[in-house]
């Protein structure tokens, strides 16, 4: 039942109730009869006006001027920012260029690198596990996952992480075997097992997944019920539930907190410096208590972090963009696409308005 | 007091249901009800809020648990299986293929946000296992798939996300999407109820299409005017029961039950006539 009229009489007839009509040629006559007759068109006397036409006058955009007067105030502090880090020499900046790309700093921001995609991935795979764990039925898996998650998230990391690198001394031996009995498969002094590399990987990945199986556990339970309901009721087997109805829409929900999550851990490598393992802040740390030059080789270490976290971010965005599919009715443009419209509409025609 | 058969070809989607009770906690929800409706059939369930009418869809393909009594489809037991003197309770990869013969069109949709229309159709037939038949191609389900839009008047749409969709043409793909797997039985939980009184006839329209199909139908609706074109069995339900049952002409012109004509006389325009 469209109304098939122009913007122009729609305003003529927005004043007034629209007369109802019968829905179908089925519809009942004794309902159409129920329904109140229209009211009198002229009864506002908006109907009978002739629209008045508005199309040679030019537009003039509102205007905002504690908008501009904010904006100047910010530029002015920014500038007073950047004219100081620039000026002012105890901040070193030769000696930042000089050590920036330097090859030991170099392999600890790699080594940084490799902490944060294993423990990353690891930990996100393991609180993956630990959320459906959590989630299932099974009463002993929820409190399994629940005890993990309760243990790993009271304890500072920095405990971990030594308890870990000094397990030897806790355990001398780790074995695998069948429990009980003299069998045994394989047997390897702790020591040699745990090293610096596999304690900090263990400390960061069990207390990351700790972490992100309450997240992803978040993103599952914000998935609307109906869908499962909806996916069982046409018979779409459990794990493609879950793979191709719930984990895609539980995403939205989990990628700003994760990538959160990844960020710190980036930056969160840096606690290994307690097991003197040479990532990058603690090559830094080396390097200033040979030189001495604290400020400049701190700032080192905070661009690279900042460079990072760039990146991650910027991966972010067409992340969540990508998952953002159909959850808002028109994907808004990315940064690129905005400038090459910003470019192709004002190059073009300056100061005009397109309607 | 049975359904009557209006497509005399069906030979498929006889439902039965027998002495069903279900609870939730102290309540009873259903208080056993009994139902036949035979294979093309259309039954309507009409009845006030609460009565147990969404309960009783969702035992038919077992997205609820039933606590005593049984239904089946051509025969077969829904949810369980008989092994000696035994009712089994089916795994889960049982229950599912027995629900790809059920389709099931809910209230508030349901479509899957995050994919196009033409997905939401055509996922069912790729991943479902469907007793007796292989599951089909991509490409044969996309194909498939644009032809059931085209059947609902939303062939042009197929690209479009559900939010991009308005309410009506919503509903529609959820009907195409439950078409998807050819099931024998249809089941309508208020298709209309969450749309604006202007798009109720589109959808109106397609399941009235389908009525006529031979596919077994049972229908939750507030449409009165609709469960009398439509209906062959018009079903009353009051407080988890089964108040009384016949033709549309008997039900809604000469009820016997006086919580029936009650009822209708709350919700029938007073000019409602057979
Ligand atoms: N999961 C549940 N847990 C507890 N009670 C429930 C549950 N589902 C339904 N009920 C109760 O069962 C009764 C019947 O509910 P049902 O949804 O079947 O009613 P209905 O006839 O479909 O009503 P409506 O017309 O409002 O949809 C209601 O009293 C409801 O509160
Ligand atoms: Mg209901």
């Amino acid at each position: 039942m469209r109304w098939p009229v122009s913007s122009a009489t729609r305003v003529a007839q927005s004043n007034q109730p629209q007369p109802a009509q019968p829905q179908s040629e089925q519809a009942l006559p004794e309902q159409a009869a129920a329904v109140p007759p229209a009211a009198p068109p002229d009864k506002t006397g908006v109907s009978a006006r002739i629209p008045a036409d508005y199309s040679s006058y030019r537009v003039v955009a509102a205007r905002h001027p504690w908008r501009w007067v904010g904006t100047a105030v910010v530029a002015l502090g920014v500038l007073a920012v950047a004219w100081s880090l620039a000026t002012n020499p105890r901040w070193e900046w030769g000696v930042v260029a000089q050590w920036f790309t330097a090859q030991s700093v170099v392999n600890g921001l790699v080594e940084t690198l490799k902490l944060t995609a294993i423990s990353g991935v690891l930990g996100f795979v393991l609180g993956f596990i630990l959320a459906l764990m959590r989630l299932s039925a099974s009463p002993l898996l929820v409190s399994v996952s629940w005890t993990f998650s309760w243990i790993f998230r009271s304890t500072p990391l920095l405990v971990q992480m030594l308890l870990w690198y000094n397990l030897g001394y806790l355990y001398e031996k780790i074995s695998l075997g069948i429990p009980f009995t003299d069998v045994r498969f394989f047997e390897v002094q702790t020591t040699t097992l745990i090293s610096q590399f596999a304690a900090a990987v263990l400390g960061l990945t069990l207390n990351q997944a700790a972490y992100s199986a309450e997240i992803i556990r978040g993103g599952i339970l914000s998935v609307d019920q109906g869908q499962l309901e909806a996916a069982a009721a046409l018979g779409i087997p459990a794990w493609r539930r879950s793979t191709r109805i719930v984990l895609p829409q539980a995403m939205r929900a989990i990628l700003p907190t994760a990538f959160n999550e990844i960020i710190g851990l980036v930056k969160g490598t840096s606690i290994v410096y307690v097991l003197a393992y040479s990532e990058l802040f603690y090559t830094v740390q080396v390097i200033y208590n040979r030189t001495q030059q604290v400020l400049p080789l701190l700032l080192v270490a905070t661009l690279w972090y900042i460079v990072i976290t760039s990146v991650l971010s910027v991966f972010q965005y067409y992340i969540e963009r990508h998952y953002s599919k159909g959850a808002v009715r028109n994907l808004p443009l990315t940064p690129l696409q905005k400038a090459r419209k910003f470019f192709a509409t004002h190059a073009a025609v300056p100061n005009r308005r397109n309607f | 007091m049975t359904a009557t058969l209006s497509a005399p070809t069906a030979t498929r989607g006889l439902v039965e249901i027998t002495g069903v009770r279900k609870s939730f906690g102290a309540t009873e929800v259903l208080k056993g009800v009994s139902l036949t409706v035979e294979p093309g059939g259309v039954a309507v369930i009409v009845g006030p809020s609460g009565s147990g009418k969404s309960t009783l869809l969702r035992t038919i393909n077992h997205l609820e648990k039933v606590d005593g009594g049984h239904i089946t489809i051509d025969g077969q037991l829904v949810g369980y299986e008989i092994r000696g003197d035994r009712l089994h309770e089916l795994r889960e990869k049982e229950i599912l293929k027995q629900r790809t013969e059920i389709g099931m069109v809910f209230q508030n949709f349901n479509l899957f946000p995050h994919l196009t229309a033409l997905e939401n159709v055509a996922e069912a037939p790729v991943v479902a296992h469907q007793p007796g038949k292989a599951r089909r191609s991509r490409e044969e389900a996309r194909r498939r798939g644009l032809e059931l839009l085209d059947r609902v008047g939303l062939k042009d749409r197929a690209d479009a996300y559900p939010r991009q969709l308005s309410g009506g043409q919503q509903q529609r793909v959820a009907i195409a999407r439950a078409l998807a797997l050819d099931p024998k039985i249809l089941l309508f939980d208020e298709p209309t109820s969450a749309l604006d009184p202007e798009l109720v006839n589109e959808v109106l329209d397609v399941i009235r299409e389908l009525a006529t199909s031979g596919t077994t139908l049972i229908i939750v609706t507030h449409e009165m005017g609709f469960a009398r074109d439509v209906a062959d069995t018009v079903v009353f339900m009051d407080q988890g029961q089964i108040v009384e049952q016949g033709t549309p002409r008997d039900i809604f012109s000469n009820p016997q039950e006086p919580r029936t004509r009650s009822f209708f006389s709350k919700v029938l325009e007073p000019a409602f006539n057979i």
